[in-house]
């Protein structure tokens, strides 16, 4: 066992109970905060895999834009707790089971598979060599993603506008 | 030499069980669309460790597609949760039952 799946041990609880208290937070911003932490968990486990280039990404987007923009939203709306209350037992019951099946199936099917008793070797993508092989190789698929993100950016903008001018109408129509 | 791959499949697998979770037992959109981070999230996770596994750099490419979707996916998603709470008033998806 060396320093390195020791560290990889501890990153996976790490990442797992951070998870874990995000999805059961009640306060939408703990829940944020935690997940923050749990991508920050992500990200150093992708530089022990060697994506350097990702670890640094997965900080930039996942912790430092969508986690701040759903931050920017939760104190933008002003949401009060919804009260959570499960569903009745009826309801729940035949899924919890059919899902614990998959989910003993699935681990089964994980360890039974050859691939995963592989042990992993140490490697490393560098930024530069990874750029060239996603320009080389994707460069179409890099342009198709530039254009859907140019096009994600055009739908929030008329999403929020129209509904803003639907409101401004609305108190203009009070004011009338 | 650090773990087996496994080990890494059965991580990215719990991390995906608590994202579905989050979908469809919270009551919040936005909790809702955080259960979709976390899935999209251990899906990077085994393309990570997919790609350490056979020494090639597509899974890794994958991953910077899936950083892009996810931000698009996103950006418009809390669009419309602030769309329907001007709509409605609140992020409960139970108040979204009419079709207008």
């Amino acid at each position: 066992m060396s320093i390195y799946s020791i560290i990889f041990y501890i990153l996976a609880a790490f990442i797992l109970v951070t998870t874990g208290l995000a999805i059961s937070r009640r306060n939408l911003v703990h829940a944020v905060v935690y997940l923050i932490f749990s991508f920050f968990g992500s990200a150093m486990l992708f530089y022990l895999f060697g994506a350097p280039f990702l670890a640094a990404l997965e900080v930039i987007i996942y912790a430092g834009a969508i986690m701040v923009l759903f931050l920017f939203i939760i104190i933008m709306l002003k949401v009060e707790t919804v009260d959570e209350r499960l569903f009745p037992l009826s309801q729940w019951l035949p899924a919890a089971f059919f899902g614990l099946v998959y989910i003993i199936l699935w681990a089964v099917l994980i360890i039974m598979d050859p691939n995963s008793k592989i042990n992993l070797t140490n490697a490393r993508a560098e930024p530069g060599l990874f750029g060239q092989y996603i320009f080389e190789r994707h460069w179409l698929s890099i342009e198709i993603v530039s254009i859907l993100l140019l096009i994600a950016l055009i739908g929030s903008l008329i999403i929020g506008r129209r509904s803003r001018k639907a409101s401004a109408e609305k108190i203009s129509e009070g004011e009338q | 030499m650090i773990v087996p791959f496994g080990h890494v499949l059965l991580l990215a697998g719990l991390l995906f069980l608590m994202g579905i979770f989050c979908v469809v037992a919270r009551r919040s959109l936005i909790m809702i669309l955080l259960g979709d981070e976390i899935m999209l999230n251990a899906a990077s996770i085994s393309l990570v460790g997919a790609a350490l596994r056979w020494q090639h750099l597509e899974g890794q490419a994958l991953v910077l597609f899936i950083f892009a979707i996810a931000a698009a996916e996103v950006s418009v998603g809390l669009a419309l949760i602030v769309w329907a709470y001007r709509q409605t008033g609140n992020v409960d998806p139970e108040n979204y039952n009419i079709l207008r």
